[in-house]
Order: C-alpha cells, then sequence, then structure tokens
C-alpha cells in the first residue's frame, strides 16, 4: 500500500450528502477483475453524457460539462470534500480504488459509511471526520477562491488553510500507523499467529460445531 | 460478569487479542464469497504465496452476474463470464467448497447460507458483500467487508477491528394485517434515516420482531447496512433453533445439545446496557412505500409525495427536490396513484420462500396489469425455487403473466442483463433505490412482496 504522510492538493467539492458507492463506481464496472484501471470511471454515470460500459475508450465519450470535477478549475484535485454519509450503500472497495486511480489520496467529511471509510485505510486514502461547520466553510472557500489548497499532516493531524487557522483532526492511532509506514495488514496479522491458533484450540472445546466434524 | 448485550457477547466470544487502543483481533467463523469482490483477494494471496488459513470456513456461490434465463447455454456477456469462470477456478485452486451455476444450491449467498444451516448463532460471519448484515437474523455477528478484509480473513481467519456502540430497535405491539417485516424495516429506517445507525451495532428486539419467521428476521437484518448500521441481529430463541435443525451445515446430533444449550445465552442479559435505545409501536405502521433515491426517503402507501417546500432544512429541502426530478414525481401525488413499468420480487432481502407464498397469495386468480410491461419472480436459491414450485407457486405466478426466473441477485443491482431502462418505474423488492441502481435512469420502489404482487396486478401501488 502507498504511504500516507504529508499532502498538499486543490479541494474538489462534491456538494450531496448521501453520495453511494454505485454513484461513485457503478456496477457494471464491478465486472474487473482487476483491482486498477478504475479511475476514468469514477462518477461515470454523473461524469458522462453516454451511457459507460466497461472496455469502451473513455477518452472519445463526451463529458457532462455540469458536472463539478469537469470543471477546468479542479483538474488535478487531490482532497474531495464531501457531505455526510458519503460512501454508503455497497461495500465494493471498487469505490476507493477508482477514488485513488483517479487522484483523490485524501476525503474530507461530517461523517463517513463505515464499510467505506474502512476500505479507504486498506488503499492509503485518509478519510477526514471534521465538525459540519468546519466542512461547511471548507465548501465556502473552495467555492470562492479558484485552485484553493489543503495541506494535510498526518503524522501531526492537522490541516493547514492558506488563510485561518490549521484544523486539527482524530485518526485511529492503528491506522495512522499503518498508512504513515504503507503497511499491509495481512504481514502485521500474520505475526499473531500463536495468539490466532491459542485462540482456535481453546474455541474448539467451546464450539466444537463451528470446526466442522 | 455485568450484564451485557447480545453484541457484547458475540464480541467478547470472538477476541483473539485487544491491543491497549482497543484495537481488537476477531475470529471469523463464516467467510461467503462471490465472484464480484473476490478475484483480487485471490490474486493478492497468490502474489504474496499465502495459504487460506481455514479452508472448511468458506463457502462460495456465483450470484451477482448469473443470468436469470435458461443456463444451459451459459452467461452470453463475456466480462460477466470471465468473473464467474474465475470464481470457478479460484475455488478450485483453493480447493473452496462452491455452489456452481448450475447446483441446484446455487443462489444468493445471503440466502444460500441460512437454507444450508451454514449460518449459525454465536458466529461471526463475514462476506464482501454490504448485505452480510442479514445473517445477525441469527444471533451471529455479521457483516460486510471489502476486498482487501476478504483477503485478509481468507489468509488469518481473523479482522482487525474496533468495538462498535449498542444499539437497541425495540419494536413492540402487533402489525396491522397487510404489514410486513419488510414494512417494518423501512418505517425504522424513515425513523432513524440512512446514518443513523453509523458507528452501532443494532439489536432488533421486542415481540414484533419476536413473532417474525427467520425469514422476515432476515428482510430486517438484511437492511439494518441501509439505516448505516456496522451489524443488524436477533437475539436466538425456538424459532431460531426449529430454522436450524437438520440443515446440512448444522451441528451433528451427537454436538446438538451442546449448540442448543450455548446458543440459549444468545439474548442480551436483563440490565444491559445500551448507548442508543429507539424505540417503535408496530400497530402505528402501514405498508410502506419509497419515493425517493435513498432508502429513509419513505412514506406509507395512504401518503402522498411529501413536498419539499415544507421541509424547513434547506439541504434537506434541495436533496428531496433533486430525488422528485429524478424519480419524476410531483410533490403532493397520493402514493397510491403511482403507475408502475415494470416489478421486480427478489434480492436478498425478499426472495425466501415466504416471501414468494406472500406475493402469490396476492397474485392468485389474477393477471398483471396491462401497463405494466414486465414483472420478474426471481428465487433467491435453487432451493427455494424448487420449494415453490413443489408448492405450485410458480404455475400461479407464470399465469398471472409473472416471469418465472433461476436464482441470482437479479435486478436488484442489474449487473446480468435484468435491468431497467431510463425512466422505467419499478417496484422491487430490494433493498436500495439509488440512483441508477436497477439500470441508469431506472426509478426504484422498495416494497414487501405482498406490495410488489399487488402494484404487479393492479399497474399502481395499493392497499395489501
Amino acid at each position: 500500500m502507498q504511504a500516507f504522510t504529508t499532502l498538499k492538493g486543490i479541494v474538489a467539492p462534491m456538494d450531496r450528502s448521501n453520495v453511494d458507492t454505485d454513484a461513485i463506481i457503478p456496477k457494471q464496472f464491478l465486472k474487473s477483475i482487476k483491482r486498477s484501471g478504475f479511475g476514468p470511471n469514477l462518477f461515470d454515470e454523473w461524469r458522462y453524457l453516454d451511457h459507460g460500459e466497461p472496455g469502451m475508450d473513455n477518452s472519445q465519450r463526451q463529458l457532462n460539462p455540469d458536472f463539478v470535477l469537469n470543471q477546468a478549475r479542479y483538474q488535478g484535485a487531490s482532497i474531495l470534500v464531501a457531505r455526510k454519509n458519503f460512501g454508503c450503500g455497497s461495500s465494493r472497495e471498487h469505490a476507493p480504488w477508482a477514488l485513488e486511480d483517479y487522484g483523490f489520496r485524501a476525503i474530507i467529511a461530517p461523517s463517513f459509511a463505515d464499510i467505506f471509510f474502512n476500505n479507504c485505510f486498506k488503499n492509503g486514502i485518509l478519510p477526514i471526520v471534521l465538525d459540519e461547520t468546519v466542512v461547511e466553510e471548507i465548501f465556502q472557500a473552495v467555492f470562492a477562491h479558484e485552485g484553493y489548497e489543503l495541506e494535510i499532516d498526518l503524522q501531526a493531524q492537522t490541516i493547514t488553510r492558506p488563510v485561518g487557522s490549521n484544523i486539527g483532526f482524530e485518526v485511529d492511532s492503528f491506522r495512522k500507523y499503518c498508512l504513515l509506514n504503507g503497511l499491509d495488514d495481512i504481514g502485521l496479522t500474520l505475526q499473531k499467529v500463536d495468539d490466532i491458533r491459542a485462540y482456535e484450540s481453546r474455541r474448539k472445546v467451546e464450539a466444537p460445531w463451528l470446526f466442522g466434524a | 460478569m455485568a450484564a451485557r448485550t447480545l453484541y457484547d457477547k458475540l464480541w467478547d466470544s470472538h477476541i483473539v487479542k485487544t491491543e491497549e487502543d482497543g484495537t481488537s483481533l476477531l475470529y471469523i467463523d463464516r467467510h461467503l464469497v462471490h465472484e464480484v469482490t473476490s478475484p483480487q483477494a485471490f490474486e493478492g494471496l497468490r502474489l504474496a504465496g499465502r495459504k487460506l488459513w481455514r479452508v472448511e470456513s468458506v463457502l462460495a456461490t456465483p450470484d451477482h452476474n448469473v443470468p436469470t434465463t435458461d443456463r444451459s447455454q451459459g452467461i452470453s456477456d463475456p466480462i460477466s463470464r470471465l468473473q464467474v469462470e474465475t470464481l470457478d477456478q479460484n475455488c478450485l485452486d483453493f480447493a473452496i467448497t462452491e455452489f456452481g451455476m448450475d447446483d441446484q444450491r446455487q443462489g444468493i449467498v445471503h440466502v444460500i447460507s441460512p437454507e444450508q444451516g451454514a449460518t449459525l448463532p454465536g458466529m461471526t460471519l463475514v462476506c464482501g458483500d454490504s448485505h452480510t448484515s442479514t445473517h445477525g437474523a441469527f444471533g451471529a455477528l455479521a457483516f460486510g467487508i471489502g476486498t482487501s478484509e476478504v483477503e485478509h480473513v481468507l489468509a488469518t481467519q481473523c479482522l482487525i477491528q474496533k468495538k462498535s456502540k449498542n444499539m437497541q430497535i425495540r419494536v413492540e405491539g402487533r402489525a396491522p394485517a397487510g404489514v410486513t417485516a419488510k414494512d417494518i424495516i423501512l418505517a425504522i429506517i424513515g425513523e432513524i434515516g440512512t446514518a443513523g445507525g453509523t458507528g452501532y451495532a443494532v439489536e432488533f428486539a421486542g415481540s414484533a420482531i419476536q413473532s417474525l419467521s427467520m425469514e422476515g428476521r432476515m428482510s430486517v437484518c438484511n437492511m439494518a447496512i441501509e439505516a448505516g448500521a456496522r451489524a443488524g441481529m436477533v437475539a436466538v430463541d425456538d424459532i431460531t433453533i426449529d430454522y436450524i435443525k437438520g440443515r446440512p451445515y448444522a451441528p451433528s446430533e451427537d454436538q446438538w445439545p451442546q449448540a442448543v444449550l450455548a446458543w440459549r445465552d444468545l439474548v442480551s442479559d436483563e440490565g444491559a446496557f445500551f448507548d442508543k435505545v429507539v424505540n417503535l409501536d408496530a400497530s402505528q405502521i402501514q405498508p410502506q412505500v419509497t419515493w425517493g433515491t435513498s432508502p429513509e426517503m419513505v412514506v406509507s402507501i395512504n401518503d402522498r409525495v411529501p413536498d419539499p417546500a415544507e421541509e424547513s432544512d434547506a439541504v434537506k429541502a434541495e436533496g428531496m427536490q433533486a430525488a422528485l426530478d429524478y424519480m419524476g414525481l410531483t410533490a403532493g401525488t397520493p402514493m397510491s396513484k403511482i403507475k408502475v413499468d415494470k416489478v421486480f420480487i427478489g434480492s436478498c432481502t425478499n426472495s425466501r420462500i415466504e416471501d414468494l407464498r406472500a406475493a402469490a397469495l396476492i397474485a392468485k386468480g389474477q393477471k398483471v396489469a396491462a401497463n405494466v410491461k414486465q414483472a420478474l419472480v426471481v428465487p433467491g436459491s435453487g432451493l427455494v425455487k424448487a420449494q415453490a414450485e413443489a408448492e405450485g407457486l410458480h404455475e400461479i405466478f407464470i399465469e398471472a403473466g409473472f416471469e418465472w426466473r433461476e436464482p441470482g441477485c437479479s435486478m436488484c443491482l442489474a449487473m446480468n442483463a435484468d435491468r431497467l431502462e431510463p425512466g422505467e418505474r419499478c417496484a422491487s423488492t430490494s433493498n436500495r433505490n439509488f440512483q441508477g441502481r436497477q439500470g441508469q435512469g431506472g426509478r426504484t420502489h422498495l416494497v414487501s412482496p405482498a406490495m410488489a404482487a399487488a402494484a404487479a396486478i393492479h399497474g399502481h401501488f395499493t392497499q395489501v
């Protein structure tokens, strides 16, 4: 996994609540057996005027000029600011894969759906929960200033604004450690093989039916 | 020991190790796998040269991509076909039990596992699918995970987790005639909202929940995720235990008494602490119909399409208007006047035998209305289909003009050929009315099987 330490980048606004993972990456793209290449189909139904299917040459498709990410001022954005319950619905990890492939490394919102939130950390994306009023301030700043940038420092747990005081944020200590170091969870868990075996031995006595005949 | 909730008990009994910061390694008893969220996990295992920790804990089936029409020709879409074949190959390579497309036990992963007795009380159960919450109906801790976590469970039998808070949703009293488990859960989501359960594991309790069959409890827990909850669950009772007895994966006869004794404890203790309690009166719930593009946008059949102008929260009003625009609805229209183009009876929410019986009861001796272009009945598994056919339900549906299909996820998410065309309006027994969920531009109204069947017969929503 790609480590996340600091990030300075343009902020793009996704000004609607309950953005679901079906919207982030529509179902037809889930047929892929690969982990990469989802970026061109991020927000496909909103982003293009035609209906997208896997295998299409996306560069030839007509973009929806009204969709926020198609506006010139948000090109190259690496931070997405969103509304409440971002990433709700399906557990598809294709959603963070698509966001990451497009270039987003951090998402700021008042709340996230649980599974999506977990999936972000597995893919080098930092989801940041901030108070609704602070998120609103960021939205207003993004709308008011073209090329508005934020600087995120994960170690210090701060967001630096061009104008105004720094914003602090919370992050789970274990997830922070993994993200800062780009660590693979599986490798870490496999360091606890003895604990897992001990649990299984104990459990086989307590609940043998869970371990087959 | 202090009084504990059902969730506390399930959590405590699966802790391998807890770190100082509260991060725990949680042991997983059952892992369900389908074709969409697993290929990248198997690829990850291969690249790292890792093996499966406990292959017998895994049960696989293809469900999202499979055709619901004649399967003798295979899958025509080459991309879908490759995904299903990849699952077959991965199961073969890693020696995983798979109910393949031509196996009668194949079906929607959340239908087949309980049906086989592979979902048991006291288990932790995961799947790369958000509707894994379904299995909580058995007094199990069940939740959806992403593909990285699928790989993690395959390799380690564990997940790194933090404990959620406890919520109890109590539904007391007797639901009026025509009000089903689906109406109860839609009413709950209408009450607490799609993020109302975020950060919580929810226990559904109260007399209206206890009186539900296992099928009904599964419908309720299935949609716990639509309320944002990590998991939904129902305490174990005789209904749970009777359902499991004799199923292929149920404990053997000699282990049965010990298992039942352990399961009897899978209830919240008297006086256990819940961080939040929500109360609903079942007698006040009417048949529900969603009107918007989020499951929380729901009213009863007796209501009208809500008016954004009457909403004081400006952001919310804007969202309501956007939903009405997408749905092609006008505020103030009685729900019972809304006509439908298609009807879908199926999905992991409502494709079990009880659901099909409820729909057949309405359809019997009737005809699908002329304005309804297509009415699909998609059983949740090959075994549900066989049971329905043994009861003659398929004949009722076919005579009424419904299409009787092969099992799978089908038009719930339209990854196969079953889908809505732009602008088409559907009465659907599925779980998500998101924009484009059932096909780009499609308009979904979430309802119970009885309401879906009634909409097919009358051509519009109606009192059931």
